[in-house]
């Protein structure tokens, strides 16, 4: 049995996996892919871990389901259905349903998978595990019926669920436009849009204009998707918005003025995933001022300040599902170089072309990441709940920040914010947003909730099997 | 006023730096590193024992014990510390015959706070506990506190009694002055002082090394599991007598497992990592002392960077090559409990040269060669 077979033959998720591997690439969307596709072509053992049960990550979800009853329709479709039909035929080892949990220092990798835990050692790490929304506290966010754009939008591709009665947008961000026109065009309704983002968007962003016109599809594409919305429904500037209702959403106060809701869809964009490199000890991160969040240091092929571990794609930095594909294939070139299956003249060689690709789909991020930047956590009002395991509110982060507490692990001792089951997975920019606004410094000053692995949970049962 | 520098900003550098600047006459400022609590101080288990420390530290774990029950007075807070009593089961007849031996030395010294129970008891104490548990020692008035909660409070009340704490700051120096005095180098200029404290934990024998003294400590990195919150099903904290388990619930529900298990350190980085390899037992003994835990959720694991000699034992005493320099550090996993007495030690030792506090056993010439 060639090494190819041996690493084609186990598909199914039930199959045991090696001892070890050369490569192995967390996330099966649009980098994650590509970049499996590409160390394959390189003679790589890849293995490959994603939690969700099919190729194609949140952008490029169900493409395969699609693509069978021949409802490929855009080109964002088309390009998934592409990268999956690589990545499928690459011999790289998938495991779907599979959540990681752990990367020790040197490369021992622990995930679940049907309730059991298993572990791999691996040379090489490209973690490429996409973008999270950033949460919007709203006060009454918590009610039943209220959620995130993002978990609409997994409805929506997964099982066709189009918004019905009165649903409404609200907050900021291309995601929030995106999606509107995904639902309308299947026949949803959407009673309006409650637009929060500060006015200016646009001179903020114009010194960006000329290099995102580099790739003008984008803006343009931008352009057609509002024009289309408000065409469908109408759209609100407003300040501020509180959910209300007795045990369920009911209605909603923009600015005080009450309209009936039955389901209130919020956004307030996307930020890289860190939970992963955020628990590696030594991976050091930068703050984005702009879109205020963090990102890991990379150098342009992807390596972190951890030897053999690297990451593409938007858990990188926000780039879109084209620059992720790019930037999965430009790392695995490294690793293949890295694990000496090509010359670092190979590398380059077959590098260049993808780099000059990669930077004209970057070219206009300066330029959407200064017409959309987050929503200013100063204006969440006292009484909002921000982390949602513990109930924890504003003002009692504002209250810790006024004791004394400089960063977000110090306010935990004080308010237990970031420490129920989600660990700050959903509310952790949130936290942290509110304790840099409330200090009056620049986010990069804080200390964010620090990541622990299991960065998913595992039952104690599930760890304790994994002893001899 | 005279002058004092303790360095190190973990329990035992705040609980010193409380104590002196409670004693008139001493104007204390304390330096940390990074902030105040960064290490194995905010990240223990945070229990309150005197069950089975070994012989030389029962002394002084029996009156930092005194001094957690009215921990209120000393700090202010309460520090989250309820005495809910300590347990540490036999899983067997052999476990029995081990515990019934410990607790007749313990009581050979004239102690009485460790007492042997029968299956009965053991069960009356820990309804949830396996069967297969045929006894205990238990020590009915320890019980745990909440480390980040005591540490804060230990900030606070030392900065009440005029202690100035400066974050950041790194010291790469220590040397005599010709008056007298000690000159502390940091990375944010000198200061000087009549009397310094080191108590810089796993960096200590470092500042050690700068005063021109070999004291030999390695480190430990415990590791530590906390689960989801679960319906209350056990009070006090528990222990096996034959393997590494401390186990509680607190106050909001969520299970902590510790025991010991050790994960591996960085020491140049600072930083410490979980080998998941090692923390599955831990798991497995919890799961099969406390079989309902088994389907609880790990939401977080963690390890903390902590110095251990080669005894397991603390230094605490004056410095042989710089007088005027007080080490307090090494307490090998098991400072907490004894972080309130140690503090009061050190600052006695400080100020007037002598304690009657029960220290001797932690001096550093018990690693002196012979002659």
């Amino acid at each position: 049995m060639s090494v190819a077979d041996e690493w084609t033959a186990g598909r199914e998720a039930v199959a045991p996996v090696a001892e070890t591997v050369d490569l192995l690439v967390l996330g099966a969307g649009p980098a994650g892919m590509a970049a499996a596709t590409e160390a394959r072509a390189h003679g790589m053992r890849v293995l490959v871990l994603d939690e969700n049960g099919a190729p194609g990550g949140q952008v490029h979800r169900a493409v395969e389901a699609r693509l069978a009853k021949g409802a490929v329709s855009d080109g964002q479709d088309k390009d998934g259905a592409k990268l999956a039909a690589a990545f499928r035929a690459s011999g790289a080892q998938y495991r779907p349903g599979a959540t990681l949990w752990a990367v020790e220092p040197g490369g021992k990798v622990f995930w679940s998978e049907s309730g059991a835990a298993r572990s791999i050692q691996a040379e090489r790490l490209i973690l490429a595990a996409g973008a999270t929304e950033r949460p919007l506290p709203i006060p009454g966010w918590t009610l039943p019926g209220v959620m995130s754009v993002g978990a609409a939008q997994i409805a929506l591709k997964t099982a066709g669920l189009v918004p019905e009665g009165n649903v409404w947008l609200a907050g900021q961000g291309p995601l929030l436009w995106l999606y509107a026109v995904q639902a309308l065009a299947k026949g949803g309704k959407i009673a309006g849009i409650i637009d929060l983002s500060p006015p200016g968007g646009f001179s903020r962003a114009r010194p960006h204009l000329l290099r995102a016109l580099k790739a003008p599809e984008y803006l343009l594409r931008g352009l057609v998707w509002q024009q289309r919305v408000k065409r469908a429904t109408r759209v609100i500037q407003a300040r501020e918005l509180r959910a209300e209702g007795e045990g369920q959403l009911a209605r909603m106060l923009v600015d005080g003025v009450a309209h009936p809701a039955d389901l209130l869809l919020l956004h307030d964009g996307v930020v890289p995933n860190t939970q992963v490199t955020r628990a590696i000890a030594g991976l050091t991160h930068g703050w984005d001022p702009v879109q205020r969040c963090w990102r890991p240091a990379l150098d342009l092929w992807g390596n972190t300040a951890v030897a053999g571990v690297m990451v593409a794609g938007d858990s990188g930095g926000i780039g879109g599902a084209r620059a992720a594909a790019l930037s999965g294939r430009i790392a695995a070139l490294e690793a293949a170089r890295a694990l000496g299956r090509i010359t670092t003249d190979e590398r380059d060689g077959r590098a260049g072309p993808l780099r000059l690709l990669r930077d004209r789909q970057l070219a206009p991020r300066p330029f959407l990441d200064a017409m959309f930047p987050p929503l200013p956590e100063a204006a969440i009002p006292d009484e909002t709940i921000l982390c949602r395991c513990e109930e924890v509110t504003a003002g009692r982060v504002r209250q810790a920040v006024g004791l004394g507490c400089l960063g977000a692990n110090q306010t935990k001792a004080f308010t237990r914010a970031g420490m129920g089951p989600c660990q700050g997975r959903i509310c952790g920019p949130a936290v942290h947003g509110v304790i840099a606004a409330a200090r009056g410094v620049p986010g990069g000053e804080v200390d964010p909730f620090r990541t622990r692995f299991p960065t998913k949970p595992l039952t104690l049962g599930e760890l304790a099997a994994l002893a001899g | 006023m005279r002058k004092a520098l303790v360095i190190g900003g973990g329990l035992h550098g705040l609980s010193t730096a409380l104590h002196l600047a409670r004693t008139p006459g001493w104007q204390v400022t304390l330096l940390e590193r990074r902030h105040v609590g960064r290490h194995s101080s905010g990240v223990n288990a945070g229990g309150v024992r005197r069950l089975g420390r070994a012989l030389p530290e029962i002394a002084l774990s029996v009156v930092a014990a005194e001094m957690w029950h009215g921990i209120t007075a000393l700090v202010g807070d309460d520090c989250g510390f309820r005495a809910t009593g300590q347990v540490k089961v036999a899983e067997s007849e052999a476990d029995m015959a081990r515990n019934h031996a410990r607790v007749a030395q313990v009581r050979a010294l004239g102690w009485t706070h460790e007492e042997v129970v029968d299956q009965a008891e053991v069960r009356r104490l820990l309804p949830a506990v396996s069967r297969h548990v045929v006894g205990a020692i238990v020590t009915r008035d320890d019980g745990s506190a909440d480390p980040m909660r005591t540490v804060m409070a230990f900030r606070r009340a030392a900065e009440q009694a005029g202690v100035t704490i400066i974050e950041g700051v790194a010291v790469n120096g220590l040397a005599a002055t010709a008056d007298g005095t000690i000159r502390v180098e940091t990375d944010h200029g000198p200061h000087e002082a009549e009397r310094v404290a080191n108590c810089a934990g796993a960096w200590a024998p470092d500042l050690a090394a700068l005063a021109g003294e070999t004291i030999p400590c390695g480190t430990k990195a415990s590791m530590m599991i906390v689960t989801e919150r679960l319906p209350p099903f056990v009070e006090p904290t528990v222990g096996a007598t034959a393997r590494a388990l401390s186990f509680k619930q607190t106050a909001a529900g969520t299970v902590v497992i510790g025991g010991g298990h050790q994960g591996i350190n960085d020491r140049a980085a600072e930083t410490s990592s979980v080998l998941f390899g090692s923390l599955a037992f831990a798991a497995r003994i919890a799961a099969e002392i406390f079989p309902c835990v088994a389907g609880a959720r790990i939401i977080r694991t963690w390890t903390g960077t902590e110095a251990r000699p080669p005894d397991d034992m603390p230094v605490i005493g004056e410095s042989r090559s710089l007088p005027g320099l007080f080490h307090s550090f090494g307490f090998s996993g098991h400072g907490f409990q004894l972080s309130p007495a140690a503090g009061a030690a050190v600052a006695e030792l400080m100020a007037r040269g002598a304690t009657n506090l029960p220290i001797a056993p932690f001096t550093q010439d018990r690693f002196a060669i012979p002659a």
